[in-house]
């Protein structure tokens, strides 16, 4: 389907990547914004609750984070598409709710502006280190989508396809974008609507007393109604059968009941091939490959072509989408590498993750950054050298010195003894 | 590849002049641009800057390391950024605002009278535009007319002529 005119700005601007988030929701047919703006989000929420009410959407500027997630996952159940936006300390108070969301399969979004450090942190600064949040904050199993924006104009394309996603696979789908892609501005190309593919919601249209709301299709997603279109609904965060209601356990009076809990994992598990989107580049004959996300892919792109004047086959494996995992794909890299590099604004939290699917055979370097800033490239360079030269198999994962972290901790804290 | 750095108090439209050029030079002259800014939590007052890579390929790295232009509207501002400066630079500051030091290496040094420049227009927002016509003769980073259009698109449309005027006062500041 293609998105509707009447919400498509289209045109070449010169804008932060928050504001093409902004635009970039509405033209993929959001109609509601529930959100508390934060820093370094706010400007996204200004943006929809500027450009929102011609297309005849809403933005509420809501008491609190909770209920601005909770106003959202409603709205959804309402039957539009909906998204939130935040930063850190409100993602943090949302994330009892994204398990519910989860759990009542509910297609929203979540835009997180990542800002640095824990708690009120550093509003207006840099940070990467909601990764791990973003995948395992809320109890219980469930799995969702995260997408890694690395400059506005992808902002405006990648808030449409996490818009696609969530109707696709009926999940919370996470915009991981960080406080320098959102303030940075650059030339957004808006295309016109007909160019611009968008998900429709996957509404039911067999007889009403048949329906039963957490049937799934041949792809493991249910289909939905509208709240309040005379449907047999009830939506519960408890653990429930295709029909909604409660479940205690798998057995009852002889009787076999699927737990939703194992499809909400499969949904995403299962589609993973489909869903992941990787930025691939030298992998061929690469020694080591370099692993980024967002703003530190560019930052390490140019790190990779220092360590490229010095002769050194690197390659550079980009994780537009990280959740889900690209398992196979590092799997499959580190029988052929040496090593890999991977630089984040945090003390390391996809660098497990690497060397998790990596399975010992390939040395895994982190080059850390503590936040509030990005990465010197030449450090890169640097620890794409070492991982070249490195002769030894090091069965944990190498945190690289930077210059800030000699320069700030002495290259780390020590104990006193 | 340059890389510029506009440095001043929150409330003088410094992170303005980095979009400003960024649009001239990306939208109206075909070239890649990145602006970040840079802000306290005061809305007016506090220390304020805005850096803009231009270059004719995709800018990367988006920010600046060593900076090619360096235009400083307050005393803070220009403290803190002149040793980011290089030593081929060029240096243009607001003189009534700004005291500089002995130049360095091989900097190229203007300066304008800019808040005072826009007093006589009328009011004193306009320091920033016409400090943005004095760096455009000065720097030709960006062409004159695409600066023109990039200063008109992002002003309130009442506000264009005088924009426009101040723009040009300071563009003919720099050929005096």
């Amino acid at each position: 389907m293609k998105a509707n005119p009447r919400d498509v700005n289209s045109g070449t601007y010169y804008m932060d990547g928050d504001v093409a988030s902004g635009y970039g929701a509405l033209a993929a047919g959001c109609r509601f914004i529930g959100g508390y703006p934060i820093t370094p989000s706010t400007e996204a929420a200004e943006t929809f609750a500027r450009i929102a009410p011609k297309a005849g959407a809403v933005f509420i500027q809501m008491e609190d984070e909770l209920a601005s997630i909770a106003s959202v996952m409603g709205a959804s159940w309402s039957g539009v598409k909906t998204m939130t936006i935040t930063s850190g300390p409100g993602y943090s108070l949302m994330m009892e709710a994204i398990g519910l969301g989860a759990m009542i399969e509910a297609p929203f979004v979540i835009l997180n502006i990542q800002r640095g450090g824990p708690s009120t942190g550093v509003p207006t600064k840099t940070g990467q280190a909601d990764m791990m949040q973003s995948r395992w904050g809320s109890h219980g199993d469930y799995e969702v989508i995260a997408i890694s924006p690395d400059s506005p104009q992808e902002l405006f394309d990648y808030t449409i396809k996490a818009f696609n996603l969530s109707e696709k696979y009926r999940c919370p789908v996470m915009i991981m974008a960080d406080e320098c892609v959102g303030h940075m501005s650059e030339k957004v190309v808006i295309p016109p609507a007909e160019e611009i593919e968008i998900e429709p919601r996957r509404f039911y249209d067999g007889p009403k007393e048949k329906y039963l709301p957490f049937k799934p299709d041949q792809d493991l997603v249910p289909k939905m109604v509208k709240a309040g279109d005379g449907y047999n609904l009830y939506i519960t965060g408890l653990v429930h059968d295709e029909k909604g209601y409660p479940i205690k356990n798998q057995m009852e009076k002889g009787k076999r009941q699927k737990l939703p809990t194992r499809r909400l994992v499969d949904k995403i598990r299962l589609n993973a091939d489909k869903i992941i989107e990787l930025n691939e580049e030298g992998l061929d004959d690469a020694d080591v490959v370099v692993v980024s996300y967002g703003i530190s892919y560019r930052v390490a792109v140019r790190g990779i072509e220092k360590a490229r004047e010095k002769g050194i086959k690197v390659g550079s494996l980009r994780l537009i989408t990280v959740w889900p995992f690209p398992d196979k794909k590092i799997n499959e890299l580190a029988s052929k590498v040496k090593a890999f590099v991977v630089p984040e604004i945090n003390y390391g939290q996809i660098v497990f993750e690497v060397e998790r699917c990596s399975h010992g055979q390939a040395n895994v370097v982190l080059v850390p950054h503590g936040g509030a800033g990005v990465h010197n490239p030449d450090d890169i360079a640097e620890a794409i050298e070492y991982a070249v030269k490195e002769k030894k198999k090091i069965r944990k994962v190498i945190e690289w010195k930077t210059r800030l972290e000699k320069f700030v901790f002495e290259g780390g804290c020590k104990l006193n003894k | 590849m340059a890389e510029i750095r506009f440095a001043g108090y929150g409330g003088q439209g410094i992170i303005r002049s980095g979009i400003i050029v960024g649009k001239g030079a990306s939208i109206y002259d075909n070239k890649f641009s990145t602006m970040n800014q840079a802000f306290g939590p005061e809305a007016r007052g506090g220390a304020c800057s805005s850096q803009v890579l231009l270059s004719d390929t995709k800018v990367l790295y988006p920010y600046v390391t060593v900076s090619d232009v360096l235009v400083a509207m307050s005393q803070e501002g220009y403290d803190m950024f002149e040793p980011e400066l290089s030593d081929k630079g060029t240096l243009l500051i607001d003189e009534d605002l700004v005291k500089s030091k002995p130049i360095r290496g091989k900097i190229k040094s203007f300066s304008i009278p800019s808040t005072r420049l826009a007093e006589e227009l009328g009011n004193r927002v306009f320091a920033n535009v016409v400090m943005l016509g004095f760096f455009t003769a000065a720097t030709k980073l960006v062409s004159k007319e695409g600066m023109e259009k990039a200063v008109a698109d992002s002003v309130p449309e009442r506000f264009i002529k005088l924009n426009l005027k101040a723009f040009q006062k300071g563009y003919d500041y720099y050929k005096e």
